[in-house]
């Protein structure tokens, strides 16, 4: 069933105060929208609301990890990573805390609120800081996953998710025990499409269509962008010798750039990155993925200009 | 030891402690002699707050561990007063006096800003403006909900900002937070010298009244002479009794205090003595000294 990521947010953070982790989560006046008031109505000393102040509500996650809680935050991406940029940068990753930032509602699927709520650059201002590991789930189950890595791995995370329901990759039990986790989900010959978060069911959507054209496309899911799996990135490229990227985010510096970086560190090859070049704007979100290119349709575009057929 | 025969014996008298914050403006100075660049004017506008509030017995730490499980919190939200801060943990024992002289060296523990993951007895790293408060306030909260589930009473958080840095627009956050939580576990001191790197606060961009904004957004506020020390001890003993609300002390200070070229100087905001400087501040804080030496006599 099609679930949005952050739906698993709220029900994740109550899942782990019965495995008996002491996490506390601090919104800043978005807590029905990131799912946080699920964990405010069934434990209220465990959520804070600081209303819509998000450089305080990152300090004090920190000061509560100080006092020894996996915290998480919520927000919108916009607001919960670059209102508070220098918080997180000075606070949380130069004193190494346990303060998980998992804002919602990233990309251009945030849809009709339009490009002041469309995070497009969260990643870029994440996976630059020390300290920070950088995770984009792409299901229900992938969220709920990278939510239960974050609070039983100490230190900074940032787990990015998403307002739009997605369709299911992975099953119930899916869980990961590496932060450097990457997945092929389809495997294929002739090009690999890494793509994270929301666009990989779209990929996976496109390499189908491409397989009734004959084209065998290898998908592989980035979910960790920071640190990265080389090993499942490299075999992939060197498999396959094509790699596209796909994400609901900027081309500069997101996930496109990190594999683009080690690519070309380590195993040169054609590299095409498909992503969002500018803002975004107001539109339902499948309209606003198809206009940008980022839907099945899109990808099957972009693999047959990247192969030259 | 619990939180509170700590505080017992963290107390020193007012003669004990003006002797304390002696040695430390002495070795401020020979720090930021030795490092050639940092911070003395908010160094010293901040010392007799930082040593009375850590030897008047409203601070519990425990000689033995600067990370015991019962002390009591403090953040330098002005972390740029990390002279001060070096000073203050060589009177408590958490650094040898030998190693003031690495400040701002390649490989110290002594960051030109606290680095809480070097150097012991610094609770967080602060430097940037304006986010120790919040800090402290979620500090707060923690401990307050640890003593509401142990039955206790909630160990103290105690923060000291500058007034320059109110006018971050976190700290106002930070504070509309801490009244709405009622947070009477926390008390902030504020530096109020006066003094910022563009001139006068009051000329830059005035924070007066601090003490009527504090009053406003439902804080408990006091003020008091930051350099006298029984007045500091009497504020903060009245902070720490008052219940359902966080209390704010204006400390009246004078940046520089302590080294006569030096006092309500802007210029001495962010440089360092040269040798000579800083062997004429040193005579004044030996002669200080000698003062407060015959007095105890």
């Amino acid at each position: 069933m099609a679930k949005a990521t952050r739906a698993a947010f709220g029900p994740t953070l109550l899942e782990l105060v019965d495995e008996g982790i002491d996490v506390m989560a601090v919104d800043a006046d978005l807590a029905g929208s990131t799912t946080t008031a699920k964990l405010a109505a069934a434990h209220p000393d465990r959520f804070v609301d600081v209303g819509i102040a998000e450089q305080n509500m990152i300090g004090v996650a920190s000061g509560l990890a100080l006092t020894g809680r996996t915290v998480f935050t919520g927000s919108f991406a916009v607001f919960g990573s670059g209102r508070c940029w220098e918080q997180i940068r000075n606070t949380v990753c130069i004193s190494n805390l346990n303060v998980k930032v998992c804002p919602t509602h990233a990309g251009i699927t945030v849809g009709p609120d339009g490009e002041t709520h469309q995070a497009l650059e969260d990643i870029a201002l994440m996976r630059v800081l020390p300290h920070m590991r950088v995770l984009v789930p792409a299901d229900y189950n992938a969220a709920r996953a990278a939510i239960k890595l974050a609070a039983k791995t100490p230190g900074p995370f940032y787990v990015r998710m998403g307002r739009e329901p997605l369709p299911e990759v992975y099953g119930e039990d899916f869980s990961v025990d590496t932060e450097a986790f990457a997945n092929v989900v389809r495997e294929g010959s002739d090009i690999s499409i890494m793509a994270c978060g929301v666009e990989l069911a779209h990929a996976l959507k496109a390499a189908e269509l491409l397989a009734e054209e004959g084209i065998s496309a290898e998908v592989v899911d980035i979910m960790s962008i920071k640190p990265l799996d080389e090993e499942t990135i490299l075999a992939s490229a060197a498999k396959t010798g094509v790699v596209l990227t796909v994400e609901e985010h900027s081309v500069y510096g997101g996930m496109g750039s990190a594999v683009a970086e080690l690519l070309a560190e380590k195993h040169p090859c054609r590299v095409s990155r498909l992503g969002m070049t500018g803002f975004g704007q107001s539109g339902n979100a499948a309209e606003l993925l198809a206009h940008y290119g980022l839907d099945a349709a899109g990808i099957v575009a972009r693999v047959h200009e990247v192969l030259g057929k | 030891m619990s939180t509170e025969t700590l505080r017992s014996a963290c107390a020193r008298t007012d003669d004990e402690i003006a002797l304390i914050a002696n040695s430390m403006r002495h070795d401020i100075i020979a720090m930021l002699e030795a490092a050639g660049s940092g911070h003395p004017g908010g160094s010293l506008s901040a010392t007799d707050a930082m040593a009375t509030l850590f030897f008047s017995g409203v601070l519990a730490w425990d000689p033995q561990d600067s990370s015991s499980a019962d002390r009591d919190r403090f953040v330098l939200s002005k972390g740029h007063a990390a002279p001060a801060l070096y000073a203050l943990l060589v009177q408590q024992g958490f650094l040898p006096h030998d190693e003031i002289v690495t400040l701002r060296h390649m490989g110290s523990r002594l960051q030109g800003h606290p680095d809480s993951n070097l150097c012991p007895g610094v609770e967080v790293g602060t430097g940037s403006l304006g986010q120790g408060t919040s800090i402290a306030a979620g500090m707060a909260l923690g401990l307050k909900l640890d003593a509401a589930a142990a039955g206790t009473d909630p160990q103290r958080v105690f923060v000291l900002t500058g007034d320059g840095e109110l006018q971050e627009g976190q700290n106002w956050e930070a504070v509309m937070f801490a009244a709405h939580n009622k947070l009477d576990n926390l008390v902030l001191m504020l530096d109020n010298n006066n003094l910022q790197i563009d001139g006068h606060v009051t000329d830059v961009c005035s924070i007066e009244s601090a003490a009527e904004k504090f009053r406003a957004f439902g804080w408990n506020v006091l003020a008091c002479d930051g350099h006298s020390i029984p007045a500091i001890r009497e504020a903060l003993t009245q902070a720490v009794e008052h219940t359902g609300a966080p209390t704010a002390i204006v400390c009246k200070t004078v940046k520089g205090k302590g080294v006569s070229f030096m006092e309500d100087q802007v210029g001495w905001h962010g440089n360092a003595p040269s040798a000579e400087q800083a062997a004429v501040a040193l005579a004044e804080i030996d002669a200080a000294r000698e003062q407060l030496a015959a007095k105890e006599a």
